[in-house]
C-alpha cells in the first residue's frame, strides 16, 4: 500500500510534507488520489474548469458591470478596473502597489458577479468566494505565474480550508465571517507564500497571521443578502492576505501555532451571539439603513427569522 | 474525525449568491422533475422558514423555478429561468407558507402537473447547496443529492399487497442489478406503499415499462441521475 497522505490538521500536513520530502500543494494532490480514487489527471483537469470559473466570473463583472437587484453593490468593479487599467496614472496617487489593486479587482468583481447572480466557485464558500480569485489574479502578472502554478495555488489553500473545516468550521451560519473570509485568507496567504517558494512551515505561518488576526469578524449582513459588508470584505481579505504572506517572507513568525488558532477560532464562533451569525438580527444589518434595505426588498422582519433560535 | 474532499473545499460551481438559497433550492428543483419525469405544464412552490421569507432577496424563486426546467445549479440560465418558463408555457406560482414544525427551514413542497400526472415533493437546503427530499407523493423518504448523483435511483409505487416488495427486488435480482439502498414507506389512508431504491446500473425503459406491467404495482420512476 503506498504511504498515506492522509492529514486533518497543521501538524499532521507538515508531518506529511516532511515524509514525502514535498510541498504542501503535492500533498494535497496526492491526499485527494487517495481519498476520492481520482486519477491526477482527472483532478487538475477538475482544478482546471474550477480556475477558469474563476477568470470567467472576474471578466464578466469587468466587461458588464450590473447592479445586483437589491441596488446595493455592483458599481465597485469598474472603479478598481480603471485603476488597474491606468496604473501608471493610479500609481501616483495610491499607496498600495498594483499587485494589491488588481487583488482589490480581482476580490469585488467575484463578489459582484456572484451578488448578481453570475457564476462563481464557491471557495471555500460563496460569501468568502472573491478571495482566492483576488490574490490569484492580483498576484499573477508581478509573479508571472503560470496555469500550473495557479492550480498549485488552490491546492495549497484547500489544504489549509481542509485544516480549518476538520477542527472548526468554514460557514459563516456556525462561526461567524471569521470562519468565511478569515479563513479564506489564510487558505490564500499559505497559497501567495508557497507559490514564491517558501517552505510549508512559512507557508503555514502566513497562514495563522492571517487568520490570527480576522478572529472575532461577526457575519451581520444586511437583509442576510451576501452584499454589504460581505462584497468589499473579500478586497481587504485578499489584500490581508498579501500582507500575511509579505511577513512570513520576511521571516516574521506567528507565536501561536496555525492549529491552536483554529481551535481558538472556533471558540470565539461558539461564543458569538446567533445574531451575527448570518441571521440578520444584528450588527449591520440592524442599522437604520440596513433596516431600510431589508424593508425594500421585503426581506427578514425584525425578530422574524428562524434561523436565530 | 470527519474529513473533507478537496473539492469540497473548492467547490462548488454555482449561480449566486448563496449555496443554500440559490444552488440548493436549484437542485430540489431538479431532483422534483427528475422523480415527476415528465414535462410539467404548471409548477406551484410553497415555500417553508427561512425559504419563505428570503426567497426574493436570494432568487430562491428563479433556483427553484430553474430546476424544475432542469437547469443545474451552475447554469447561468437559472437568472432568466422566469422568462424561459413564459416562453415554454410552464405555469408557476410561489407562495410563503408553513409545512409544519420539524421541516428544515430552508425547505420547499413543490407540485408538479401536467394533463396526465401529479407529483408532491418536499425537500430541503441543508447547507453547501447539499439537498434531502424528504417526501413524495406525502410518503416519507429520505433520499439525498449526494446519493442520486452517485447511484441511479428507482421510485416504486404499489398497492399494499403481499409480496410487493419481492417482486420489485426478484425483477432487479433477475436482471443482475445491485440494490445499494432501499426504503419503503406505507401511507395507509392510500393502502398503497412508495419504495425508493438506489441502484449501481440503470434500468432500460424496456425494463422500467416490463417492471411497470407487474400486477399491483401503480408506477415505476427511473431518476435521471442528477449533475
Amino acid at each position: 500500500m503506498a504511504a498515506s497522505y492522509i492529514f486533518h490538521n497543521a501538524k499532521e500536513l507538515l508531518e506529511r510534507c516532511h515524509e514525502h520530502e514535498v510541498p504542501i500543494w503535492k500533498v494535497m494532490l496526492n491526499y485527494e488520489k487517495q481519498f476520492s480514487d481520482r486519477p491526477e489527471e482527472e483532478i487538475l483537469k477538475m482544478l482546471d474548469v474550477r480556475l477558469q470559473v474563476i477568470f470567467d466570473g472576474i471578466e464578466a463583472a469587468i466587461e458588464k458591470p450590473e447592479l445586483s437587484r437589491s441596488g446595493m453593490v455592483g458599481t465597485s468593479t469598474p472603479k478598481l478596473a480603471a485603476a488597474v487599467h491606468d496604473f501608471k496614472k493610479w500609481g501616483d496617487k495610491l499607496l498600495l502597489n498594483e499587485s494589491a489593486v488588481r487583488a482589490m479587482l480581482g476580490a469585488v468583481a467575484t463578489g459582484e458577479n456572484n451578488a448578481r447572480m453570475g457564476v462563481i466557485l464557491a471557495f471555500p464558500t460563496a460569501g468568502a468566494a472573491g478571495v482566492l480569485p483576488g490574490v490569484i489574479y492580483g498576484a499573477k502578472h508581478k509573479l508571472g505565474l503560470s496555469r500550473q502554478q495557479m492550480l498549485e495555488m488552490m491546492l495549497t489553500a484547500s489544504a489549509i480550508g481542509i485544516v480549518i473545516a476538520n477542527s472548526a468550521t468554514l460557514s459563516g451560519a456556525a462561526g461567524g465571517c471569521q470562519a468565511e473570509v478569515g479563513s479564506a485568507a489564510a487558505m490564500a496567504a499559505a497559497a501567495l507564500t508557497e507559490v514564491r517558494g517558501y517552505s510549508p512551515e512559512t507557508s503555514l505561518h502566513a497562514a495563522s497571521l492571517a487568520l490570527k488576526n480576522m478572529i472575532g469578524l461577526a457575519c451581520d449582513p444586511i437583509g442576510g443578502l451576501v452584499e454589504v459588508p460581505c462584497v468589499k470584505r473579500n478586497a481587504f481579505g485578499a489584500v490581508f492576505s498579501m500582507t500575511a504572506s509579505d511577513m512570513a517572507c520576511m521571516g516574521i513568525e506567528s507565536f501561536v501555532p496555525f492549529d491552536e488558532i483554529v481551535r481558538a477560532m472556533r471558540e470565539v464562533g461558539e461564543l458569538m451571539s446567533p445574531k451575527i451569525r448570518e441571521t440578520a438580527l444584528g450588527g449591520l444589518a440592524m442599522t437604520p439603513t440596513g433596516q431600510t434595505v431589508a424593508k425594500k426588498m421585503g426581506l427578514l422582519k425584525i425578530g422574524d427569522n428562524p434561523c436565530a433560535k | 474525525m470527519t474529513t473533507f474532499s478537496l473539492f469540497d473545499i473548492a467547490g462548488p460551481i454555482m449561480v449566486g449568491p448563496s449555496s443554500s438559497h440559490t444552488a440548493g433550492a436549484a437542485k430540489i428543483g431538479q431532483f422534483a422533475r427528475a422523480i415527476f419525469d415528465a414535462t410539467p405544464t404548471k409548477v406551484h412552490f410553497l415555500l417553508h422558514g427561512s425559504f419563505g421569507k428570503v426567497y426574493k432577496g436570494h432568487a430562491t424563486d428563479r433556483a427553484l423555478l430553474g430546476g424544475v426546467m432542469k437547469f443545474s445549479p451552475d447554469d447561468a440560465h437559472i437568472k432568466e429561468s422566469f422568462e424561459i418558463a413564459d416562453e415554454e408555457g410552464l405555469k408557476y406560482e410561489f407562495e410563503p407558507g408553513d409545512l409544519g414544525a420539524g421541516h428544515h427551514p430552508n425547505s420547499v413542497r413543490i407540485t408538479l402537473e401536467n394533463k396526465d400526472r401529479k407529483t408532491v415533493v418536499v425537500g430541503s437546503s441543508i447547507g453547501g447547496g447539499n439537498v434531502v427530499i424528504n417526501q413524495i407523493n406525502g410518503f416519507d423518504v429520505h433520499l439525498t443529492g449526494n446519493s442520486a448523483e452517485q447511484y441511479f435511483t428507482l421510485v416504486v409505487e404499489n398497492e399494499n399487497r403481499p409480496g410487493m416488495l419481492a417482486k420489485v427486488t426478484g425483477f432487479l435480482g433477475e436482471k443482475g442489478i445491485r440494490i445499494v439502498n432501499m426504503q419503503s414507506c406505507y401511507l395507509a389512508f392510500e393502502n398503497k406503499v412508495l419504495s425508493v431504491l438506489s441502484l449501481e446500473k440503470d434500468l432500460s425503459l424496456k425494463e422500467i415499462l416490463a417492471l411497470e406491467k407487474e400486477e399491483g404495482i401503480l408506477f415505476v420512476r427511473a431518476l435521471e441521475k442528477l449533475s
